[in-house]
């Protein structure tokens, strides 16, 4: 183990100042500061790409800082790799863990720095030394055993373990807990509480509420790249944590102007009930009626997108019943999902949405060409089809032939948009369709949006800008770690009160 | 002359380009050395000459290459299609041996051994999701081994005018090993083009979870392009064992995966998946066997002969390359500017 100076509680340890980083055509950060202070847990918030990551990155020397300064201990430091950083006294954990899951638990606490005897790993003291230091931290497993042989949580109790007996000044713990169930959580923070009594310096990125509040004494928020303060947990309450990581106004959240008239059928077309997938979603229940624009809010890693995969058979709910129409679902699958004429704008638009090398035309087709199976559409009436939707969505393009990802990104949404309304779906939903996108084809899309509904279609919508979800949403449930925790139907419709729900309080 | 230079470069476009150029190339080189080459004579009712020899030795290459061809296409590979072209042939030889089966039931029981094949790669790929390379190194290894067991470690040799038809007979003049590689490539066209598997096949290479959201069985297309490339790499086997009356557990196939994958990356099927090109598929196989033939023509000692491939094949592949093809790009700017500077 490192030396390290001696810290008093409360002494900052790590000191960030003015922290930019540019990538072509990107300010990925923007003056950021962070204090990290030695018996502290410091919460790092902020929505998708608010920089969290960016700036874990720039200080474990993944990336290279575009200006501003690190201090550790008072002095500059400038890691260049994240070995260098380690050597400095500051240790990452990852979401997913990264030891070898077929070495043994003491080889990987102890993997490139053996204990060695005669030339040769000394394996009786390497084991000897694992137990001490996992009974330090009150981890009780057989450390002979292959680390695979243990539960994620305790693998990644085991990698803080390796990462602090490293490197005892400072520990970054980036999304520790979102593969976790909360017995799994209980056990981990009970550790991070273990090393704060020590005094050490924690960094903690979550996208849960609870848990930030349940173990952090600090948090800094980002928005955009941009520093928005940092604040002590218990004199920041939860809404107006919401408030700094989303950062919308709150002047006209009440207007519904472009709402849609509500004189939906009372047809549930599909339902939800009780719908679990452990680590992703729990107890969940809804119903979405035919002309009903149902809203799915919540942070990021609340469950929003969860629930739709699970409704669209992209993942299999371990426990709860589907209906659509009258008939029980057992396991859903995208291509069941495409027959019960549902569809799916999925979230991430180039993972699991275009098929970057093949035509607009191509694309279109894609999904009605699937429901129909082996028999060729025609080309003539797959040029009719296309050109259709290029027409009613109003794709700029030069020709339907040309490959989808030379589009923007707007385009190519829409593309995805005329993928599924050519198959003629009851039911669409829609995953932050407009993320990303240029302001007139977001209302291009909320129209649509609308317009369809008005046509008899049911539609869940999914978004994080919450201004629109107010403006075409009939009905909107919120979701925090993984559970849905309110519900707002006609004037309780508004910014306010989503964010109000989300941080725990009542609409009103 | 602008007009030729517009030409040009598109055809350069197509992926197809660098085969059909290799094959120009070999040909040229026959021109000049061999014109001899390029007679063919009609005796005794049958076509001969070496380009009829290449159209009819090159077949089997064409076949199995055209099942690979999709496979890469959904980003796979199947390295097993040697064994399995040994593996039908020693079943059909078997069975016309030690049965007495007729010709006709025997070939067909060779087919369904290689569709067997095919659905074992394809559940080990499709089903249990084993990287394809894994999965068919497999049948790689294990299908030799069934060939010799089924012929208890010998080589069978037989005598049926029958079966020797396939990989040697004649229909009107033509080779017919030559007019089933041309009815196969037919058909695995209008399988791929005229329904919508040939899209499916491409969408799933291109972006497997994409393909996934938008309601396409991912696991069916991959089992399909596998049982494909089973089919037909027992096809192509039982046409080389016919041309010899026998079959060699060892040898039948020995080393036909890299040609095939070599027939498709020169057609210009990447091996990363997506697009796929048949008929680049064909020339490159044909380009391969235009090779062999020439380099045969030549006389060049049997121990040679693999490195006159090599140099050839690694000159075409690098003229193929991005990076090549950019330079060339930038030396033809550079000229224009230069051309126009001075004008």
């Amino acid at each position: 183990m490192r030396e390290t100076p001696t810290v008093k509680k409360g002494d900052v340890v790590l000191s960030m100042r003015h922290i930019a980083k540019y990538f072509p055509g990107v300010k990925a950060l923007d003056d950021v500061q962070l204090d990290l202070r030695a018996g502290e847990v410091h919460a790092l918030m902020g929505e998708n790409g608010a920089g969290k990551s960016t700036l874990i990155k720039v200080m474990t020397g993944v990336y290279e800082r575009t200006s501003g300064t690190v201090t550790l201990h008072g002095q500059d430091i400038n890691p260049k790799t994240p070995q260098e950083a380690q050597d400095l006294g500051i240790s990452t954990v990852y979401q997913e863990v990264n030891l070898c899951p077929n070495l043994s638990v003491a080889e990987n606490v102890y993997i490139g720095r053996q204990p060695m005897r005669f030339g040769q790993i000394d394996w009786h003291r390497m084991n000897a030394d694992a137990v001490k230091l996992l009974e330090s931290l009150d981890i009780h497993v057989d450390v002979t055993k292959t680390l695979d042989s243990y539960s994620v949580s305790v693998q990644q109790m085991i990698a803080i373990a390796r990462a602090v007996d490293m490197s005892a000044g400072v520990l970054i713990l980036d999304e520790p807990t979102s593969s976790l169930d909360s017995n799994e959580v209980a056990q981990l923070f009970a550790i991070i509480r273990h090393l704060r009594d020590q005094n050490m310096a924690i960094l903690f990125v979550t996208h849960f509420m609870d848990q930030v509040y349940a173990i952090s004494d600090r948090i800094t928020v980002l928005r955009n790249g941009r520093y928005i303060g940092e604040y002590l947990a218990k004199d920041l309450p939860e809404l107006d944590l919401v408030t700094k990581m989303i950062g919308q106004k709150f002047v006209d959240a009440n207007t519904q102007a472009h709402r849609p008239s509500k004189d939906y059928s009372t047809v549930r077309f599909v339902r939800m009930e009780d719908i679990s997938k452990r680590g992703l979603v729990h107890d969940f229940s809804m119903a979405v009626r035919a002309g009903e624009v149902l809203g799915l809010a919540g942070l990021l890693g609340s469950g929003r997108t969860e629930v739709a995969e699970l409704l669209f058979g992209v993942t299999h709910f371990d426990d709860g019943v589907i209906y659509v129409g009258n008939d029980e679902v057992k396991r859903m699958n995208p291509r069941k999902a495409l027959a019960d004429q549902l569809g799916y704008c999925s979230e991430d638009r180039k993972v699991s949405g275009i098929v970057g090398d093949l035509s607009i035309r191509e694309n279109i087709m894609l999904s009605l060409q699937a429901k129909k199976g082996l028999r060729r559409i025609p080309l003539k009436k797959q040029q009719e089809v296309a050109q259709k939707y290029i027409d009613l969505l109003d794709i700029k393009t030069p020709s339907m032939e040309k490959k989808i990802g030379d589009l923007s990104g707007g385009n190519q949404q829409k593309v995805l948009l005329a993928r599924w309304l050519a198959t003629d779906p009851k039911l669409l939903i829609l995953d932050e369709p407009t993320r990303g996108i240029d302001i007139n084809t977001k209302r291009e899309i909320e129209n649509l949006i609308v317009k369809l509904s008005r046509q008899g279609m049911a539609i869940i919508f999914i978004s994080s800008e919450y201004e629109e979800m107010v403006r075409t949403c009939d009905r909107i449930i919120v979701l925090r770690d993984r559970h849905a925790v309110g519900e707002l139907t006609d004037n309780q419709i508004s910014q306010d009160n989503i964010m109000k729900v989300i941080a725990g309080g009542v609409a009103q | 002359m602008n007009q030729v230079k517009q030409k040009l470069k598109g055809f350069m476009q197509h992926k197809e380009a660098w085969a059909v150029i290799g094959i120009l190339i070999v040909l040229l080189f026959n021109v000049f050395f061999s014109p001899k080459f390029f007679q063919i004579s009609f005796n005794n009712g049958h076509l001969y000459g070496s380009i009829i020899d290449v159209l009819n030795r090159g077949s089997s290459l064409v076949i199995v290459s055209l099942g690979m061809c999709l496979v890469i296409a959904t980003r796979g590979v199947d390295i097993s299609v040697g064994s399995v072209s040994a593996v039908g042939a020693m079943v059909a030889v078997f069975l016309l041996k030690s049965a007495g089966m007729a010709a006709a039931p025997a070939i067909l029981c060779g087919l369904l051994a290689g569709l067997a094949c095919g659905v074992w790669n394809g559940f080990l790929v499709a089903k249990l999701n084993i990287q394809p390379m894994i999965a068919t190194l497999i049948l790689m290894t294990v299908g030799r081994g069934i060939a010799q067991i089924i012929s208890g470690g010998q080589i069978l040799t037989i005598n049926s005018k029958a079966y020797a038809f396939l990989g040697r007979g004649y229909v009107f003049g033509i080779p017919f090993p030559t007019i089933i590689m041309i009815l196969v490539t037919l058909g695995v066209w209008l399988l791929t083009r005229k329904t919508s598997l040939g899209t499916s096949i491409e969408a799933v290479g291109i972006n497997e979870t994409s393909a996934r959201y938008a309601g396409i069985s991912t696991t069916q297309i991959l089992w399909i392009v596998y049982i494909i490339c089973g089919l037909l790499a027992a096809l192509s086997g039982m046409i080389e064992s016919a041309n010899v009356s026998s079959a060699d557990g060892n040898n039948n196939g020995l080393l036909l995966e890299l040609d095939a994958i070599l027939a498709v990356v020169l057609g210009g099927t990447s091996m990363d998946g997506g697009k796929f090109y048949l008929a680049g598929t064909v020339i490159g196989a044909l380009f391969i066997q235009t090779l062999t033939t020439t380099i045969y023509t030549f006389g060049v000692p049997a121990e040679t002969i693999m490195v006159v491939k090599a140099l050839v094949v690694i000159f075409v592949v690098l003229l193929s390359t991005d990076r090549v093809k950019n330079a060339f790009a930038k030396l033809t700017e550079r000229k224009k500017a230069g051309v126009e500077n001075a004008g």
